[in-house]
C-alpha cells in the first residue's frame, strides 16, 4: 500500500503539471497573442477547456490531500517554509478560476471583459511560476532549520536563482503543452500554423530556461546533472523525451493531433520521471543533510492502508467518467456552438 | 494585531465565505433538477428557461466555492501546521474520501453545464443529480471532519503522541452524525429561502411573473421542509453538545452557574466581570429539559469547568441567539407558506411576497451563526481536550498582512458576484421574455 500511496502522489502531481499546465498555458499563448487574433484564440480556447479546467485542476487537491494525509509532516513543513510562495500560488488560483469563469459568464459584454481578461492572463503566469518555484525550493536544499531571522526562513528558503529558473521553465513547458494541444483544437490552417508557431517559441523558451535551471544548479552545488544523468533510469527517461520531442516536430505539420499530444505529454513524463526516480525516496532537501524522505516521513500503516483504499476505489468511479468527458468535448463532432 | 488573532480570523473568513458558496453548490443542483423534470414532463418552456438561468448562477458560484475551497485545504496547513502535523493521519479520511466526491462533481458539472443539447437528455438531467449527490456527499465528508474536532476518536493519545490511529473509526465519531444532519439541512433552508426570496422580489416588481412564480414555488418547497425539520435536528445537537462539550453548551446559553432546573435564557448580554447575564428573559427549568429531556436535571455551568478552557461566552451566546431567532422565524415562514397553498390570493398580497424578500440573507447568517457556536464554542481548543489553537498556529509572523489581503480579496469577489448575479437577472427578460424555443443558447 505504500508504494500504491506514493504511485499516486507522483501520478496527482505529473497529471497536474500536464492537464493543469495546459490550462494555464492557455492563458499564456493568449497573453502572447496578437490583438488581432486574440478573438479567435479566445473562442477556441474556451471550447477547448471550458468543460474541463475543472476537472484538470482536482489533481492539486488530490496532491495535497496525499500529502496531508499520509506525509503530514512534510506538508506541515511545506506550509511554514514555502508558507510566502504557496500564498502567492493560491492568489494565482483564486484569481485565474474566477476570472476565466466570470469573463464567459458576465450576461454583458462591456469594459468589465478587459478586466477580467488582464486578471486572467497574469495569474496563468504567476501561478505555474510558483509553482515551479515551490518545485524548485522543495528540493534545492535552501531550506534551513537553524536559520533563525525572518529573510532567511521565509524568504531565502526560495528566492533563488535556481528556484526562479524552474519557474521559467514551468512556465514555459505550460505554455508548450497548451500550444501543442490546441493544434488539435481548430481546422483553420491559419489558426493552427500559429499554435504551430507558439508552440515552437515555447519550446525554445523551455530549452533555454532549462539550460539556466542547469547553470544554477552547478553554480549552487545541486547536483541536478547527477540527478538526471546519474542513474540509468534518468538517463533513458531523457533520451527517451528528446527523441520523441524531435519526432513530435516532424509530425507537428502531419496533424494527427492525438499523437502529436501523446507525444508533449510523454516529454513531461519522461522530465518528471527522470528527476522523480533520482531523487526518490527523499521529498524535501535540507540545508543540513537530514532530508524529510516519502519512506521515513510517512503516517501509521492503518492511515497509509485506509488512505490506499480510498484512492483506488475512487479510481474506479473516477477514471471511465473522466474519459467519457475528455471524449464528449475532445471530439471536434460539434465544432461551433 | 496579533498574529494568532489574524490566523483565527483569517481561518473563520475564509470558511465563512467558502460555506455560501458550499451550500449553494450543494443544494442548486436539486433545484434544477426538478425544473429540468418539468420541463420534460410538460413540455413548457419556462421551465427549461429556469434550469438554464439557474446553471449559469451555479456555474459562478461553483468557481468561487472550487477556488475557495482549494485555498482552504492549504489554508489548514498555511495557518495551523502544528495541528495537521498530528491531526492530518487521524481526520484525513474523510478528505481523501472528499477527494473522490469533488472529482465526480467536477466531471458531472463539465458535463452539465456544457451538456445541452449534445447529450442524450436523460443522461444530462442524471449527470445534473449527480452534481447534486455528489456535493452533498463531499459536504456530510468535511462536516464529520470537523465533528473530530469537537469529539475526537480513532486514537490515543498517550504522553502527547497520538498512537492506535483508526481513521474509519475517527471518521465516524460521536458528533458526525448530528452535525451532518443539521448541516445538510441547514444548506436546504438557506439557499431554499435566499432563491425564493429572489424570486418573490422579481413577482413584486412585476418582471416576467410567470417564470419568476414558478422558480419561487420550487425553491420554496425544499426551503420550506428543511426549515420545519431545522429545529428537531437542533435539538438532537443540543443534547449531544450537553454531553460531549458541556463548556459549550453552557457559553451558548450564558450559564455561569451550575444549576438545578436552569432556566433557557432568551437574549441579554453576558457580563464577564460579574458573570451574570443582564437584561434577560428568562423560562425557568426550559434549559434542564431541553438539554436533558428533564425539567430538574442538573446542567454543568462555567463555574465548573477550569477558566483557562472557557470559551468566549457572550460571542457563542449571541451567536446561537441569532440562529436559533432566525431559525424561529423561517419556521413561521414556512408555515405560512403551506397556509397558502390553500389561500391562494396570498401569491398577489405585497405583504406575504415582502416577508419571503426578508428573509433572503437570514439562512445564511443562521448558517455562519451556527458555525461560529461550533467553532468559537469549541475554543480554546482546536482537539477538543486534546490541543489547544495557540499551540497549532503557524510560527511564521506577519499573517495579519495576509489576513488584510484576504480579506480585500474576498471582498472583491464577493462584489463581482453580486455585480454579475444582478446582471444574469437583469437579462432574463432579454434572454427569456421570448417564450419560444428560439431562444439563444445558454453559453
Ligand atoms: C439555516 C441555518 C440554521 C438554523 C435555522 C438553525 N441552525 Fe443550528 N447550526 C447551523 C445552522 C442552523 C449550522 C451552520 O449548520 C451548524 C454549525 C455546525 C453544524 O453542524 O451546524 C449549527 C450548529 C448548531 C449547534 C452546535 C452543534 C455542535 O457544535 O456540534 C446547535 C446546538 C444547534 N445548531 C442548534 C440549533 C437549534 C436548536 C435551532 C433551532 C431552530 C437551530 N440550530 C437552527
Ligand atoms: C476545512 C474545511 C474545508 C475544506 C478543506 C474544503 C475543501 C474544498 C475543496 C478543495 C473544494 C474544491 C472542489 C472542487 O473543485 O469542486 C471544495 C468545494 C466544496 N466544498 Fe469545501 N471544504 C471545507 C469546508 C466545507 C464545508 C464545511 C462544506 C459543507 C458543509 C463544504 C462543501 C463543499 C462543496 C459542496 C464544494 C463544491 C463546490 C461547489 O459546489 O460550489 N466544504 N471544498
Ligand atoms: C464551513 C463552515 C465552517 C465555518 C463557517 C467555520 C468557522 C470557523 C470559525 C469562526 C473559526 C474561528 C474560531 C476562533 O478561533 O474563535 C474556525 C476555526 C477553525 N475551523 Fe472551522 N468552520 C467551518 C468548518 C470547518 C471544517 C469543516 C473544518 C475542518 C475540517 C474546520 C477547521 C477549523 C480549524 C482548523 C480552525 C482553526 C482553529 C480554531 O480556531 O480552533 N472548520 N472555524
Amino acid at each position: 500500500m505504500e508504494y500504491v500511496v506514493i504511485a499516486y502522489l507522483f501520478l496527482s502531481i505529473l497529471l497536474y503539471v500536464v492537464l493543469g499546465g495546459a490550462d494555464f498555458g492557455a492563458g499564456i499563448i493568449e497573453l502572447f497573442t496578437s490583438a488581432r487574433n486574440k478573438n479567435r484564440t479566445r473562442d477556441t480556447l474556451y471550447r477547448a477547456i471550458g468543460p474541463i479546467w475543472e476537472a484538470n485542476h482536482m489533481w492539486l487537491i488530490i496532491t495535497i490531500v496525499i500529502l496531508f494525509v499520509a506525509y503530514p509532516l512534510i506538508y506541515a513543513e511545506m506550509s511554514v517554509y514555502l508558507h510566502i510562495p504557496l500564498l502567492v500560488m493560491l492568489f494565482g488560483i483564486i484569481a485565474r478560476g474566477t476570472a476565466f469563469v466570470f469573463r464567459h459568464y458576465d450576461a454583458v459584454k462591456d469594459d468589465m471583459q478587459h478586466l477580467y481578461n488582464r486578471i486572467y492572463f497574469a495569474s496563468s503566469f504567476i501561478t505555474p511560476l510558483f509553482l515551479g518555484i515551490i518545485a524548485g525550493s522543495v528540493i534545492s536544499g535552501h531550506i534551513d532549520h537553524a536559520a533563525t531571522s525572518f529573510a532567511d526562513v521565509y524568504i531565502f528558503s526560495w528566492l533563488n536563482w535556481f528556484s526562479i529558473g524552474v519557474g521559467l521553465f514551468v512556465v514555459a513547458l505550460c505554455g508548450f503543452l497548451a500550444s501543442v494541444y490546441l493544434i488539435g483544437e481548430t481546422d483553420n490552417p491559419e489558426d493552427r500554423r500559429r499554435f504551430i508557431n507558439k508552440a515552437r517559441h515555447m519550446n525554445i523558451a523551455a530549452v533555454a530556461s532549462g539550460v539556466y535551471v542547469f547553470i544554477t544548479a552547478w553554480i549552487d552545488g545541486i547536483p541536478l546533472v547527477n540527478w538526471i544523468f546519474g542513474t540509468t533510469i534518468g538517463l533513458i527517461a531523457v533520451i527517451a523525451a528528446s527523441i520523441s520531442l524531435v519526432v513530435l516536430w516532424i509530425l507537428i505539420y502531419s496533424g494527427n493531433a492525438i499523437i502529436i499530444r501523446m507525444l508533449a505529454g510523454f516529454q513531461v513524463t519522461m522530465i518528471l520521471l527522470a528527476l522523480g526516480y533520482a531523487h526518490f525516496p527523499d521529498f524535501i532537501v535540507i540545508t543540513n543533510g537530514t532530508n524529510l524522505t516519502l519512506m521515513d516521513h510517512r503516517a501509521t500503516m492503518q492511515t497509509i492502508n485506509a488512505l490506499g483504499w480510498a484512492l483506488l476505489i475512487g479510481t474506479i468511479f473516477i477514471i471511465p467518467a473522466l474519459f467519457y468527458l475528455y471524449y464528449k468535448f475532445k471530439h471536434k463532432e460539434y465544432p461551433h456552438e | 494585531m496579533d498574529d494568532f488573532l489574524a490566523a483565527r480570523s483569517q481561518m473563520a473568513l475564509s470558511l465563512g465565505f467558502h460555506i455560501i458558496y458550499a451550500c449553494i453548490g450543494m443544494v442548486m443542483p436539486f433545484f434544477m433538477a426538478i425544473a429540468h423534470y418539468k420541463w420534460f414532463r410538460t413540455n413548457n418552456i419556462v421551465y427549461r428557461n429556469i434550469t438554464r438561468a439557474w446553471s449559469k448562477g451555479v456555474a459562478i458560484f461553483f468557481a468561487t466555492g472550487a477556488v475557495s475551497g482549494t485555498v482552504l485545504s492549504f489554508e489548514l496547513g498555511l495557518l495551523w501546521p502544528g495541528f495537521m502535523k498530528h491531526a492530518g493521519p487521524i481526520f484525513g479520511m474523510p478528505f481523501s474520501l472528499e477527494g473522490t466526491a469533488f472529482f465526480i462533481e467536477a466531471i458531472a458539472l463539465g458535463f452539465f453545464l456544457y451538456g445541452w443539447d449534445k447529450l442524450n437528455k436523460w443522461f444530462h438531467w442524471f449527470t445534473g443529480i449527480v452534481v447534486g449527490v455528489s456535493g452533498l456527499a463531499s459536504g456530510i465528508l468535511v462536516v464529520s471532519a470537523n465533528a473530530w474536532m469537537n469529539s475526537p476518536a480513532g486514537f490515543d493519545y498517550v504522553n502527547g503522541e497520538y498512537i492506535n490511529i483508526d481513521p474509519i473509526q475517527a471518521m465516524f465519531n460521536d458528533a458526525w452524525f448530528s452535525q451532518a444532519l443539521h448541516m445538510t439541512l441547514a444548506a436546504f433552508a438557506a439557499t431554499g429561502f435566499a432563491v425564493a426570496g429572489v424570486h418573490a422580489l422579481m413577482i413584486l416588481r412585476k418582471k416576467n411573473e410567470v417564470f419568476h412564480t414558478k422558480a419561487f414555488r420550487i425553491a420554496i418547497v425544499f426551503g420550506a421542509i428543511a426549515a420545519l425539520l431545522q429545529p428537531v435536528s437542533g435539538d438532537i445537537s443540543a443534547k449531544d453538545v450537553t454531553q460531549r462539550q458541556p463548556a459549550k453548551l453552557a457559553a451558548m446559553e450564558a450559564l455561569y452557574k451550575t444549576e438545578k432546573a436552569a432556566p433557557l435564557i432568551i437574549g441579554g448580554i453576558p457580563d464577564e466581570e460579574t458573570q451574570t447575564v443582564n437584561y434577560k428573559i428568562e423560562l425557568p427549568g426550559m434549559l434542564s429539559f431541553l438539554a436533558h429531556g428533564d425539567f430538574t436535571h442538573e446542567v454543568t455551568g462555567l463555574d465548573r469547568i477550569p477558566k483557562e478552557n472557557h470559551p468566549p461566552v457572550a460571542i457563542t451566546h449571541f451567536a446561537f441567539q441569532i440562529m436559533v431567532g432566525i431559525g424561529s422565524f423561517l419556521v413561521l415562514l414556512a408555515l405560512l407558506y403551506f397556509i397558502s397553498l390553500k389561500k391562494r390570493s396570498w401569491y398577489d398580497r405585497k405583504w406575504f411576497l415582502k416577508l419571503f424578500v426578508m428573509a433572503i440573507p437570514l439562512g445564511f447568517i443562521a448558517v455562519e451563526a451556527g458555525w461560529v457556536v461550533t467553532e468559537v464554542g469549541r475554543q480554546p481548543w482546536i482537539i477538543y481536550n486534546v490541543m489547544r489553537t495557540a499551540d497549532a498556529v503557524t510560527p511564521m509572523p506577519g499573517i495579519a498582512y495576509s489576513f488584510y489581503m484576504f480579506t480585500a480579496i474576498y471582498l472583491s469577489l464577493t462584489a463581482v458576484v453580486i455585480f454579475l448575479l444582478r446582471r444574469q437577472i437583469q437579462m432574463v427578460p432579454v434572454l427569456y421574455d421570448r417564450n419560444d424555443s428560439t431562444n439563444p443558447p445558454a453559453h
